[in-house]
């Protein structure tokens, strides 16, 4: 295996060959060395896409800054190689480094890819190849590392299965500590390989697929998801943090310009509002707030750390933040004066969205007002539980113009369930009445970005039974879409329906999905996300050569009684709830905010031990009655 | 209460770059010094406009892949302060790979600084020859001839093209020479409008430039 120095030395003489070589030399501010024989525990966070996308993200810091305050334990960083450099890598015999010490993957003990989507899943193919591993988890062996992998995606980690030793669900900073531990013990025990299968999976909040049989139908319909072995749980639960951990303020800096430069900054976790077609709000229970203060210094500390001219203040919903106006009125004092800007993004359809951000827009000028109204007619609204009146939306746009914002971008969906083309019409109709808004306010210069998305049923959601609307279908609704938002004024953005699919297919995968996306990978595929790479017909092959129909998985409704291939994994949300959501939205209820009144969703009891532990607000939870009928039924 | 003016003063920062900062770009490297002036927390005067930029200026523009000893940069303070002081401010803050050599107040009055640069110097190394250990050498050492060195400078001209815009490489420079251990030694005109390139001359004399390990020793500003 070749050293650091001699992997320099190589990347010395290819690195003038490719774009932004920047991305593959690390040496940013901020960045953790230790000296490698320090540490008993070596472990690399891999991001598998462009260091550009790569390095913002904010799991990727959470983890790098829990790993490395441990005094037994390092982190360091792997992005995706683009293309050019992949090439020049393998024909000077470089195998995938570390940035920081420029140690091969595969010398460290624990490689810990980042899966918070699922256009990435064949650059992990590249990145373990790269690295001189076997991609199949089955192929690899005792001298080879521990593969894991954790992040919304790996709420179904069936599709990744065959390459991933080990699953982390749910949120990461104490689990990564419990992963480590395991490994630790295992590693000083001496005991085999299958050793570490078992200790790991006796973590709470592991899956280790190689422990589980999935007993399925050449139709794909799937009779038994059964643990194999003792150590493995029947369902895996996510795990969360009590009380979030202070934010991260030593972000990394990065010497070359990326996108999204910036401190992130993470005001609260998780949402309330149960939105029916959003993962993020399903699994991401319970609320978590920060105080205003925590955020605040943390604010500080990142500027002086980093130098950074932006602050993200992130959120699944901000204006759902109980001190919001505290918050926006303490910045905008703070940070007056300092050429900084502030973004506060997911603000709900009020007028007093607008207030908020007229406050920060003191700060710096900012772009347009981004609004998520995501369907437009009231039925729509009422089957996706995203209550937003007509009358209040236009209020906001209202207040949008008038406070001098030129430019509004609207965030829609189209393919909901039951959606028809007279709900799409009236995506057109509400972005005319916006742009005629705009026009009395600031005349020719005020423009509407609407940004219209396909709807995708994912897993762990009250959708995750239903179909995507077909091909023909998508290409209708969008033609609509177009014909109708032609005019000056408009700008029109929509995601190719072959995009949608793929996320479709893999998203709602199952274990046979692995064959498909190795042979897609062997076929070419990589940075799937990038429409320069991405080739539908490939992946088309991918499945045929697999004897498997990509549409079965997307466009087939399941049973509701059906086993779902992600149905061993859970959130801490009852399957049962997500069932009684689903039939409200068929009879078009709503649900309202949990955070006013508990339905029963199913966290509570799932972490029962964990809330008892915490004050009584730490959640925003409210409190539950209980209830006494129960008690009588039991005895 | 009305704010005090403040003093506007200028002071030139010649400060290497080490190899951490070899892939930076001239822009890159602009947003670099920006946040490094930002975590210094110096009274750096900003442009006025929309969107206010600190107002600092660099000499010369280091191409992608080089080092430098020798880099210079003018920055403006809203208040004077004692030059020590603003050299290890900014070397708290500074990055890995920019190390600040020695600041010193010039007067308000100088031209932009990159009207005053005249000549550069680099010096080319060729590492990658030598045998990796343990492992199989690339290819042969790159070797650079003293007849190579004597052609190009006994040429009359050496025409080349850049951006669709033809001119004389030779004429751009002043001396190259050949060490005893393989190294060149480069000096070219660095003047506005008239600035060579060491990729160019490395070229000329039949040399792949991105097997080369460049450095600027030393930038010479007009008097």
């Amino acid at each position: 295996m070749l050293t650091p120095q001699q992997i320099e030395a190589r990347l010395d003489r290819i690195l003038l060959r490719v774009t932004k070589p920047g991305r593959y030399v690390g040496g940013e501010l901020n960045q953790v060395i230790k000296p490698w024989d320090s540490v008993s525990t070596h472990l690399a966070l891999i991001f598998p896409e462009l260091y550009d996308l790569g390095l913002p993200n904010l799991g990727m810091a959470i983890l790098y800054d829990e790993v490395n305050k441990r005094a037994d334990a390092l982190a360091e960083r792997a992005y995706c190689p683009w293309s050019d450099m992949e090439a020049e890598m393998r024909s000077a015999g470089i195998p995938l480094f570390s940035l920081e010490s420029k140690h091969p993957l595969a010398q460290f003990d624990i490689l810990a890819f980042s899966l918070p989507y699922e256009s990435l899943y064949t650059n992990v193919l590249t990145m373990l190849d790269l690295a001189g591993l076997p991609v199949l988890a089955e192929e690899r062996g005792d001298e080879h590392p521990l593969v894991i992998a954790g992040g919304h995606a790996a709420f179904n980690p069936e599709p990744m299965s065959a390459f991933i030793d080990a699953f982390a669900i749910g949120e990461g900073e104490e689990l990564i500590h419990d992963i480590i531990a395991a490994h630790q013990a295992w590693k000083a025990s001496g005991e085999s390989r299958n050793d570490l299968w078992a200790r790991l999976a006796a973590v709470p909040g592991v899956y280790v697929p190689r422990l589980y049989a999935v007993e399925q139908d050449v139709d794909g319909v799937i009779s038994a998801i059964r643990p194999t072995h003792p150590a493995a749980p029947q369902t895996v639960i996510k795990r969360v943090v009590g009380v979030l951990p202070p934010p991260v303020t030593r972000l990394l800096v990065p010497s070359i310009d990326i996108v999204h430069n910036r401190i992130a900054i993470e005001i609260m976790r998780g949402c309330t509002r149960g939105c029916r077609f959003c993962q993020a709000g399903m699994i991401n229970r319970p609320v978590r707030e920060r105080s205003v203060e925590e955020i605040l210094a943390a604010v500080e500390d990142a500027l002086t750390h980093t130098g950074y001219e932006e602050i993200g203040l992130l959120s699944l919903a901000s204006s759902d933040y109980t001190h919001i106006q505290e918050l926006a009125d303490a910045v905008a004092e703070r940070l007056a004066s300092r050429k900084l800007s502030v973004s506060l993004p997911s603000l709900r359809i009020e007028s007093f969205s607008v207030d908020l951000m007229d406050r920060l827009k003191e700060l710096k000028p900012g772009g347009g007002f981004t609004l998520a109204p995501e369907a437009a007619t009231e039925r729509m609204r009422q089957i996706i539980n995203k209550p937003i009146s007509k009358a209040q939306l236009m209020e906001t746009v209202e207040a949008v113009f008038s406070r001098g914002w030129n430019s509004v971008k609207l965030y829609f969906m189209i393919g909901h369930p039951d959606e028809t083309l007279e709900d799409v019409q009236a995506i057109i109709d509400t972005c005319k009445a916006v742009l005629a808004i705009g026009r009395r306010h600031v005349g020719g210069r005020a423009k509407v970005s609407a940004g219209v998305s396909t709807f995708i049923p994912k897993p762990h959601t009250p959708f995750q039974w239903v179909a995507c609307d077909s091909l023909e279908q998508i290409r209708a609704k969008q033609n609509l879409l177009r014909d109708g938002l032609r005019n000056p004024g408009f700008k029109l953005s929509w995601v190719k329906p072959e995009v949608t699919f793929l996320e479709a297919w893999l998203s709602r995968g199952d274990r046979r999905t692995s064959a498909v996306i190795h042979r897609a990978w062997q076929l070419g595929a990589s940075f799937d996300a990038w429409q320069e790479h991405y080739d539908y017909q490939r992946w088309l092959q991918a499945f045929a050569d697999c004897g498997l129909d990509p549409f079965s998985y997307s466009h087939r409704a399941r049973d509701l009684d059906e086993i779902l291939p992600w149905q061993h994994i859970s959130s801490g949300v009852r399957i049962d709830y997500l069932k009684e959501e689903f039939h409200r939205s068929q009879s078009g209820e709503l649900r309202d905010d949990c955070r006013d009144g508990c339905y029963a969703c199913g966290i509570l009891p799932t972490f029962n031990d964990l809330r008892a532990e915490l004050p009584v607000d730490a959640w925003k939870c409210p409190p539950v009655k209980r209830r006494r009928s129960a008690k009588v039924e039991v005895a | 209460m009305a704010q005090p003016s403040p003093t506007l003063t200028r002071y030139r920062v010649s400060y290497t770059r080490g190899p951490e900062m070899r892939y930076v770009s001239l822009l890159d490297l602009q947003l670099v010094w920006e946040r490094t002036f930002r975590r210094s927390g110096l009274p750096v005067a900003y442009s006025q406009g929309f969107s206010p930029h600190p107002r600092f200026h660099m000499a010369s523009p280091l191409p992608l892949g080089f080092t430098s000893r020798c880099e210079l940069a003018d920055i403006w303070l809203n208040e004077p302060l004692p030059t020590p002081k603003i050299g290890s401010d900014l070397q708290q803050a500074a990055p890995p790979g920019l190390t600040i050599d020695c600041v010193e107040e010039v007067p308000l009055s100088l031209p932009a600084l990159q009207t005053l640069v005249r000549v550069a110097e680099y010096e080319a190394v060729f590492p990658f020859g030598e045998p990796l250990a343990g492992q199989e050498q690339f290819e042969a050492p790159v070797v650079v001839t003293e007849s190579d060195v004597t052609a190009f400078l006994s040429a009359e001209s050496i025409i080349r093209e850049r951006r669709g815009k033809q001119y004389d490489l030779r004429a751009l420079v002043e001396s190259i020479e050949l060490c005893s251990d393989g190294s060149l030694y480069m000096r070219i005109s660095a003047r506005e409008g008239a600035t060579a390139r060491p990729e160019e001359i490395l070229s000329a004399l039949g040399l792949d430039p991105s097997q080369a390990r460049v450095e600027r020793t030393r930038l010479i500003l007009a008097d």
